[in-house]
């Protein structure tokens, strides 16, 4: 059970919890399939999207799912808002909750801006990605893109490639992954990957991508994350693009039925070459429809329950 | 002590008796006979194989998951299931023939009806069920129904299915469980 809960992030999740999260998304894909999109289990409730940081397919994504399920979504960017007049976190907040939202889903560039929150409302916090700490409805989608390939997690060997340091789509996938019995290897420039990481997520490091891609199930590409690079992580991206970047003759080495993955958005050119990004093992997209029904389970799990 | 008020025989010609009600108004056909989950989807089988009988027509056949319609959410110890529709044949040409195991509250049919409308408009929409125990909360009526009997809140009716695992096809009324929650309250 997570009704009623805050989520924060994979970490606090146990297999059992994150298969029936899985489960539920399954059968919340119908729904957007339908001409009618749109089922009451949420009405009148209220949700309050706060994205301090950019975002296209998150926001859109968890706005969409709200309305899906007859909650009352609203928006708020940081810029356009009273945080460009230079509000802090603590106030808007605090404003945010005396308007009584049943669910405040955050972005915020600082690690630990969704637990900083959830400490201060009344409202259930959902994290939708708190600067590299964790973005769990990004896992729980990219799990939920595998296990339809798959029809499991358990034993698939998942390669994460690129920007581990930085990535909290590469941390919440480790920790989750990790928990589901999954095999992981990651490949990554030296000053792209944390140190400890071993120890932690019990996975492997490969010495290049082509290592990391042999025999593959899954190909997890992470995007080059440029804005949250302050020192000199790289030569330059046209090198990055040579050692890591994946092409289609790459992507041979994987398992015949391998799947290429990417959280997105897609640098074309660099961390994929553009022909993979459409090309048969891209599910891509796959990912993007999942997400809309992994939020719809996470809003409808978390608020839908009788009240206690 | 628990009491049996339908056997397999019992059960049988209940759901004759349903399948004659429903084809005695010839105007409403072509019928769409639709279980809602989980009770009704076996009896659902059922009745569209009597009416292929009676009326020589073979109905169509789909099922309806109501979680999401629900009007009382989930337990707070519940991982709620929520299921799969299956309408694959055209609402519109159709009148819908609802089909569950006991007609209780009135609010799985409530929600049977919205979620049955979100799919599209039907030409109309008929209810049977194998059980009316009575105890309405809102003003709904079955138009086909298998066996009437009176109860109490506080009783439990289980209708058992051998396609569902039971031994032994039969309706038996019995005290509630305390422990009981969540699910759908019969």
């Amino acid at each position: 059970m997570i009704g009623g809960q805050h989520l924060l992030g994979m970490q606090q999740l146990d297999s059992e919890q994150i298969n029936a999260i899985l489960s539920t998304a399954q059968g919340f894909l119908q729904v957007s399939r339908r001409t009618i999109k749109k089922v009451p289990s949420l009405r009148g409730r209220t949700i309050i999207t706060l994205f301090y940081e950019a975002s296209t397919r998150t926001r859109m994504s968890f706005e969409l799912a709200g309305k899906r399920l007859s909650a009352d979504t609203v928006n708020i960017s940081a810029s356009g808002s009273s945080v460009s007049k230079g509000e802090s976190l603590h106030d808007t907040v605090m404003t945010l909750n005396a308007m009584q939202p049943d669910a405040v889903i955050v972005r915020h560039p600082a690690s630990g801006a969704a637990a900083f929150i959830a400490n201060r409302i009344d409202a259930r916090v959902l994290n939708a990605g708190d600067g590299q700490h964790e973005h769990p409805s990004q896992a729980l989608l990219d799990m939920l893109t595998i296990r339809q390939r798959f029809g499991k997690l358990e034993g698939l060997k998942v390669a994460i490639v690129g920007d581990i340091a930085h990535s909290r789509v590469a941390r919440s996938n480790l920790i989750g992954l990790a928990k589901m019995g999954a095999q992981v290897r990651v490949a990554a420039p030296k000053t792209l990957l944390p140190r400890g990481l071993v120890e932690a997520y019990q996975c492997t490091i490969c010495p290049n991508v082509e290592a990391a891609l042999e025999g593959a199930d899954v190909v997890m590409a992470l995007r080059l994350q440029r804005e949250r690079m302050e020192g000199a992580f790289l030569p330059n991206l046209r090198e990055y693009a040579i050692e890591y970047g994946i092409s289609t003759a790459m992507l041979d080495r994987c398992n015949p039925d391998g799947i290429l993955m990417h959280p997105g958005p897609v640098n074309r050119g660099v961390e994929l070459s553009p022909e993979v990004v459409d090309g048969p093992r891209s599910v891509i997209l796959d990912q993007v429809e999942n997400g809309v029904a992994v939020r719809m389970a996470l809003l409808y799990l978390i608020l839908g329950g009788e009240p206690a | 002590m628990p009491r049996t008020v339908l056997d397999a025989k019992g059960i049988s010609e209940a759901l004759d008796a349903m399948a004659e009600a429903i084809a005695s108004r010839p105007q409403d056909g072509p019928w769409a006979v639709v279980g809602i989950r989980r009770g009704g989807e076996p009896l659902a089988h059922r009745l569209v194989k009597r009416l292929t009988e009676i009326t020589g027509k073979e109905p169509a056949v789909g099922t309806l998951d109501i979680t999401l319609y629900r009007d009382d959410g989930f337990g707070p110890h519940e991982w709620p299931q929520v299921g799969i529709t299956e309408i694959p044949f055209d609402l519109h040409a159709h009148t819908v023939v609802l089909v569950d195991d006991v007609l209780y509250t009135g609010r799985t049919v409530r929600a049977a009806l919205g979620a049955i409308l979100d799919y599209g408009r039907p030409r109309a929409v008929r209810l049977a069920v194998l059980v009316d125990r009575g105890l309405r909360e809102l003003p709904i009526r079955a138009d086909a129904v298998g066996l009437q009997i009176e109860t109490q809140p506080s009783e439990h009716v289980d209708v058992q299915l051998e396609v569902t695992g039971a031994a032994a096809d039969a309706v038996v009324v019995g005290e509630r469980r305390p422990q009981e929650q969540g699910g759908d309250k019969k």
